[in-house]
């Protein structure tokens, strides 16, 4: 006999039904995100929460082509023969869409080679290598994170605004550090002609000894240093060098010092005037910092760091080169990713036609220490877009295809 | 530079030694006793730090705070090598020589994780020490106050350590072990109670060095490998067991780093060359220096004759022509059976099989142990990438030709290998590893410095991951079954004559050292041949593939399958391949996971899983007749 509680039964059954088939038989479109997660697990773990919380949005909101998104990542190892072995996975086994992800830059390269010869699109998030756009750069492949070029040129304003002639340089003895040595001494020698690079010490990653470095720095006598340490490096450093007291009467400028990421563990011994570029989080009143700040710290309890703002605008980057081209495939993909916009907590950012870089910016300040804790003051936000090198010298390093 | 600057990169370079030698100091005693090459004393180190980080947070910043932390974080240290030490070392004593480096190295990856756990991703950076944070004014330059007391600790360490090994009951024991453990034995010492005792010394010994640390160094997860390398380096060029030698070496390695990166840049006769780069490898290159000058380092005596703590290497067994065919028949068929990442897997494993296998022709049957012999692997993948991409040549003459440039580093670097012995040879062999390591990593000329090189893809017609597969199927299987089929022709025999008695071997007439060595450029070639078949599988080679992490997986490789057997280091590769691939992916905490398996394998299979798997056979048939 058919009794009422039958019928709802039977009615709520239709209801459920009815919102769950079409889901259902839209599965999911899966990003293939690689990351050398165990290897810079500061950066990677707020950047993991980053795009949690970016597909968590983009789910809410209906997701993309009316299916939902769906991250399948994977711990590259920090070595791009895993890497290009997690790709395939990713692709072949997974069924990933593309690919996205990466933070060294010799996988981030890697990983762009593979996506080449694969034929299949990668947004490339994290990786700073100047060559992953310029010189090996290739069809495929798109970057979104603010280059060691771009943010060293961020920081040549203020260098050449001080006009000190005797310049020491320090870096970590790998690509990132090579790089942002060669962009800033031959962009602070075109601009200032007459200065000096008095002495440059390159320091095994992650092995600097600092006491050492600091002196012979100091030995040169310079007027201004300029850094690319971060990290446990970046750490060392400070503390050697205000112990020693080198630092008085001298000008420093640090890549990436302004990171809470790297600026956090420093203290209240955060080196006080320093030129950095950074991310001073709880000062950015835009209204895209300020509901995903929200967002973010209602569901992690904690604040966000850069790799956070990372982590997000590269989903919401993949997302919109998806609704932009309509499908799947990879050429429209390409197409679509060409010259796309995207909204990011850092504001509006465009993938250049000219060499997919994306034109994120960065912010440019210098260090201050208050209540124990350092920060970024007189701070300024530098566009991407006006960090770049012309369209000419452009297509003179990136290769045609 | 100045006599000033001079005399204050001494003091820096002084004060880097001071916990050098602490960790050192440790390390040697340890070997030195139990024969152990601990890869977890990194970790201690790491430890050290990290406790003493937490327990001043405890304590406050107080002297009393900051002293006490550094002493108990250092106790607790102890505390958890002597865990170490009975929960997993003393159970695989008996099991063949290294085979505890396996252990070791499965503590390495699980204290990784619990650090990563406990204490999160971020650097910690401590306090500086409370009352000695000020700078001491000499010549004009300003000296942390701590890094003076530092100088002055390891001296003191020093004499403490001389006045206990010399002077107490417990010393004469551990010097007795370190010249004859059985002996110890025989005469009724609790040979447990000792290692026991001295694995805690030793583990306290690395938790102050970090512990001290706690003022210079901020806490951060990558302290134990690149501690434990530098600790090796020490323990080697100072002369293993010689607690004098670590001083001495960890004060000459410190010196010589600050003095590095004190001269910096110099014009010699119109070149250019930047001494800072150097620190990169400076250790590894005053290593090989020593090595080949003094063969038992600087304060190291020759070994006295070691008796084996486990029963000789069994004769090895000819691999069954039926097993390998079937086992061949199923390589071939699987890339029709199995989806497209199933053969690229296996292409991996393929490469990492035939390195495994030609790093244990040289341990196991050739008795030479090699820390670096991703040197070959790396040097046959560039040589593979360089040949294609600069000097123009097609992919299959680069493939072919690779693995020679691969052999004749190994002519080079075997020359001096062979003149060695037991650690201090494979100690040399890390050293060039990671000389060649550093110059691939710096001359971006040539290399493309830390990025690698790209575009490294095989010709149209292998383009294909079938047909790459079974490429490097007909490579890998028959450079392995050329391998195998070497054992045991005379020149094998010979090997394996002068791995079980030199002395009676050369009495014979086998020229030992040519043969050691004709067998290194074997092995070298065809782990290069190993790289060149990995480069064109993945498109590009970065100087990872010359890195210690790569050396050290191949010893995984072969422990885990088991060093006395010819297919374990097949197994060895196979399962550690596709355990972390595996793993890898199911969770976040993959080092843990991956740590603990080996560890179950270590405790359930001290013999390596085909040797253990091979006994049970053993067992079972006995029990049946």
């Amino acid at each position: 006999m058919l009794t009422r509680n039958k019928l709802l039964a039977g009615a709520a059954a239709l209801v459920w039904l009815s919102m769950v088939v079409p889901a259902a038989a839209q599965a999911p479109i899966k990003l293939g995100e690689l990351n050398s997660y165990k290897n810079f697990p500061a950066f990677l773990e707020p950047y993991k929460k980053g795009w949690e919380l970016a597909v968590e949005e983009v789910n809410a909101a209906g997701g993309v082509l009316g299916r939902k998104i769906e991250v399948v990542s994977r711990d590259d190892n920090g070595n791009p023969g895993d890497a290009v072995r997690v790709a395939e996975e990713l692709l072949s086994r997974e069924g990933a869409a593309f690919l996205i992800g990466t933070f060294p830059s010799n996988v981030g390269l890697a990983v762009a080679d593979f996506a080449k010869q694969r034929k299949v699109f990668f947004l490339a998030a994290e990786p700073l290598s100047d060559k992953i756009v310029w010189d090996n750069g290739n069809a495929y492949t798109f970057r979104l994170r603010t280059s060691t070029y771009m943010q060293t040129a961020m920081l040549i304003p203020d260098a050449v605004k001080l006009n000190k002639k005797r310049w020491a340089i320090v870096y970590p003895n790998y690509e990132y550090g090579q790089s942002a040595t060669a962009a800033f001494k031959k962009l602070l020698s075109a601009k200032q002609p007459g200065v000096e690079f008095v002495t440059e010490q390159a320091t095994p990653l992650g092995r600097i000894d600092a006491g050492a470095v600091v002196q012979a720095l100091a030995d040169a006598k310079p007027d201004a240093i300029f850094s690319s340490l971060f990290g446990p490096d970046l750490a060392k450093f400070v503390r050697e060098g205000q112990q020693r007291g080198i630092f008085k009467g001298v000008e420093v400028f640090n890549l990436l010092a302004g990171e809470p990421e790297y600026l956090d563990p420093l203290k209240e011994e955060a080196p006080d005037g320093w030129y950095v570029t950074g991310y001073p989080w709880s000062e950015i009143k835009t209204p895209e910092h300020t509901k995903f700040l929200a967002a973010y710290q209602a569901k992690f309890k904690d604040y966000p760091r850069l790799g956070s703002v990372v982590g997000y605008a590269t989903i919401m980057s993949a997302v919109e080169i998806i609704k932009k081209a309509g499908s799947l495939d990879q050429d429209k993909l390409i197409a679509a990713a060409k010259g796309v916009t995207v909204l990011t907590p850092f504001g509006m950012v465009e993938y250049r036609p000219i060499d997919h870089q994306s034109t994120m910016g960065a912010y440019v300040g210098r260090i201050g220490v208050k209540d124990g804790k350092g920060y970024m003051k007189e701070w300024r936000f530098v566009d991407g877009k006006d960090a770049l090198p012309t369209d000419d010298e452009v297509r003179k390093m990136r290769p045609a295809n | 530079m100045t006599f000033a600057s001079i005399i204050i990169q001494l003091l820096n370079g002084l004060a880097a030694a001071a916990s050098l030698f602490l960790v050192s100091a440790g390390l040697s005693l340890i070997f030195g006793v139990t024969r152990i090459v601990n890869f977890a004393h990194g970790s201690l180190y790491m430890l050290g730090l990290y406790g003493a980080y937490s327990l001043i947070q405890l304590f406050g910043r107080t002297p009393l705070g900051f002293w006490g932390a550094v002493v108990l974080a250092a106790f607790v240290v102890g505390l958890v090598g002597v865990a170490i030490e009975l929960l997993v070392l003393r159970r695989i004593y008996k099991a063949p020589e290294l085979f505890q480096l396996l252990a070791t190295f499965a503590v390495v990856l699980v204290i990784k994780d619990v650090a990563l756990f406990v204490w999160g991703a971020e650097d910690l950076v401590g306090p500086r020490a409370p009352g000695l944070s000020m700078a001491v004014e000499i010549m004009g330059r300003r000296i942390p106050a701590y890094d003076l007391l530092l100088i002055a600790i390891g001296p003191v360490v020093l004499a403490a350590l001389w006045l206990l090994l010399t002077c107490s009951r417990w010393g004469a024991l551990v010097r007795a072990a370190t010249q004859d453990r059985e002996m110890v034995g025989a005469l009724g010492v609790d040979q447990a109670k000792l290692f026991t005792s001295v694995f805690f010394v030793g583990s306290v010994l690395a938790g102050l060095g970090g512990a001290l640390q706690i003022p210079r160094e901020p806490a951060n997860l990558e302290l134990d490998l690149s501690v434990i390398a530098d600790a090796f380096v020490v323990t080697v060029v100072g002369g293993l067991g010689s607690i004098g030698g670590a001083f001495l070496a960890a004060i000459l390695i410190g010196v010589a780093k600050a003095f590095c990166i004190g001269i910096g840049t110099v014009h010699w006769f119109g070149v250019e060359i930047a001494f800072s780069k150097l620190t990169l490898v400076v250790e590894f290159l005053i290593m090989a220096i020593v090595l080949v000058v003094r063969p038992y380092g600087l304060l190291g005596k020759p070994p006295a004759v070691q008796r084996l703590a486990a029963d000789p290497a069994p004769p090895l067994e000819v691999p069954s022509w039926t097993f390998a065919l079937v086992w061949l028949a199923a390589l071939v068929v699987v890339p029709l059976l199995a989806d497209r990442y199933v053969t690229i897997l296996l292409t991996d494993i393929f490469c990492f099989a035939l390195f495994a296998v030609s790093l244990h022709f040289i341990m196991g049957p050739a008795g030479m142990v090699s820390f670096g012999h991703a040197a070959y692997f790396g040097l046959g993948a560039y040589a593979a990438g360089l040949l294609l991409k600069r000097a123009g040549l097609p992919m299959e003459a680069a493939l072919l030709l690779a693995p020679l440039v691969a052999g004749a580093f190994a002519v080079v670097y075997g020359w001096f290998c062979v003149r060695l012995s037991g650690v201090y040879l494979a100690m040399l062999t890390l050293a060039f590893a990671q000389i060649s390591w550093s110059i691939v990593f710096q001359w971006d000329s040539v290399t493309g410095g830390s990025n690698g090189v790209f575009g490294v893809w095989p010709a149209p017609w292998l383009a294909g991951k079938t047909a790459y597969y079974y490429l490097a199927l007909a490579l890998c299987g028959a450079a392995i079954a050329l391998l195998w089929r070497v054992l045991f022709s005379p020149f094998g025999y010979a090997l394996r004559a002068g791995r079980d008695s030199p002395l009676r071997a050369e009495a014979i007439g086998i020229d030992l050292r040519t043969f050691q060595w004709k067998a290194f450029i074997l092995v070298g070639t065809l782990a290069g041949l190993a790289g060149a078949v990995y480069a064109f599988s993945k498109g590009s080679i970065s100087p990872s593939t010359i890195s210690i992490a790569q050396s050290t997986d191949g010893l995984i490789m072969v422990l885990l399958g088991g060093v006395e057997t010819l297919t374990g280091p097949l197994a060895g590769a196979a399962i550690f391949t596709w355990l972390r691939d595996e793993v890898a992916r199911r969770t976040e905490f993959w080092r843990a996971v991956m740590g603990l398996t080996i560890l179950a394998i270590v405790l359930l299979f001290p013999q390596g899983l085909v040797g253990g798997l091979k006994a049970l056979v053993g067992r079972w048939r006995e029990a049946r007749s």
